[in-house]
C-alpha cells in the first residue's frame, strides 16, 4: 500500500511533465504552422497587380493526400477558347507552406490550344496550393487546393 | 553533360487545328539550394529554370520553374498542329547551359 502510495504521485508528476511537454510542443507547432506561410499572397499581388481574381474557370487537380511530398503530380487546365482574340497567357502556381512560395509559372500563347499542362512537384509540408490564371484581356482566376503531406518534399 | 531528354509526341502526324500532346522528361537534380551537406554548408541552387517549346520556329509553350520543381522535371502540355516542322524543347539551367531536345510534327 505505502509503495502504491509513492508511486501514485510520482507517476502523476511524470503524467503532469508529459502533458505539459505536449502542450508546449502543441503550440510550437502552431507558431510554426503560422510562421511557415511565406510570401505566396506578396506574389499574387504582384502577378495580378492588386486585381482581385475571381475563383473559377482553373482546374488544378492534385492528389487530396501526398504520401510522397518529392514529387506530387499536378495537372492545371483553364477553361478558354484559346484564340487570338480569347486566350489564357499566364497561370501563375504559388504553394503558401514551402520554404519559397514560387512553384512554376506557365506561359501559353493562341498555338498552345488549350492552357493545359502538367508536370510534378515538391511540397514540403500539408499546405494549400494556389493557381492564378490571366487572360489576354488583363482579367485574373484563382483556384486553390489543400494537399496534405505524409512526407516533406525538401530533402532536409 | 550531355543529358538526352525524353519527349514523346501522342500523334506523329497530325491535320491542321488538332491538339497535339507533348510529354517530356529531362534528368536533372533540380537542387533547391536548401539543403545542407555534411559539413552544414548550404548546396548552393542548381536547377533548371526556364523551358520553351517552339513548332516550326513558334513558341506555343513555355514554363518558368522554381526550386519546387521535383528532380528530373517532368512537363506535359498541348500545342495546336499548323504547320509541320520541328518541335524543339529546350530547357534552361542556373549556370546557363541548355539541354535541347526535338521531335518532328508533320502537319496535313
Amino acid at each position: 500500500m505505502r509503495e502504491g502510495d509513492d508511486m501514485t504521485p510520482k507517476l502523476n508528476r511524470r503524467q503532469a511533465l508529459a502533458l505539459g511537454v505536449g502542450a508546449v510542443g502543441a503550440s510550437m507547432f502552431g507558431i510554426g504552422d503560422a510562421l511557415a506561410k511565406n510570401d505566396a499572397e506578396d506574389v499574387i499581388g504582384q502577378f495580378t497587380g492588386g486585381k482581385t481574381p475571381i475563383e473559377g474557370k482553373i482546374t488544378l487537380d492534385l492528389p487530396e493526400i501526398a504520401e510522397n511530398g518529392n514529387t506530387v503530380p499536378m495537372t492545371i487546365a483553364v477553361e478558354s477558347p484559346m484564340t487570338e482574340q480569347s486566350h489564357i497567357t499566364d497561370v501563375l502556381v504559388v504553394a503558401n507552406g514551402n520554404p519559397r512560395s514560387g512553384v512554376v509559372r506557365f506561359r501559353f500563347t493562341p498555338a498552345s490550344g488549350a492552357a493545359e499542362a502538367n508536370t510534378r512537384i515538391r511540397l514540403a509540408t500539408t499546405q494549400d496550393v494556389i493557381a492564378v490564371a490571366k487572360t489576354n484581356d488583363g482579367a485574373f482566376f484563382r483556384t486553390s487546393k489543400q494537399v496534405k503531406v505524409t512526407i516533406g518534399g525538401c530533402g532536409g | 553533360m550531355a543529358v538526352k531528354p525524353r519527349i514523346k509526341l501522342d500523334k506523329k502526324e497530325a491535320k491542321k487545328g488538332d491538339l497535339v500532346e507533348v510529354k517530356a522528361l529531362v534528368s536533372h537534380i533540380m537542387e533547391t539550394g536548401q539543403r545542407k551537406d555534411a559539413n552544414g554548408n548550404l548546396i548552393p541552387r542548381k536547377i533548371l529554370n526556364k523551358f520553351v517549346c517552339t513548332v516550326a520556329g513558334k513558341q506555343v509553350f513555355e514554363a518558368d520553374f522554381e526550386a519546387a520543381i521535383s528532380a528530373n522535371p517532368y512537363i506535359q502540355f498541348k500545342f495546336r498542329a499548323e504547320t509541320s516542322g520541328p518541335v524543339v524543347l529546350t530547357w534552361t539551367d542556373d549556370d546557363g547551359s541548355t539541354i535541347v531536345g526535338e521531335e518532328t510534327i508533320s502537319v496535313s
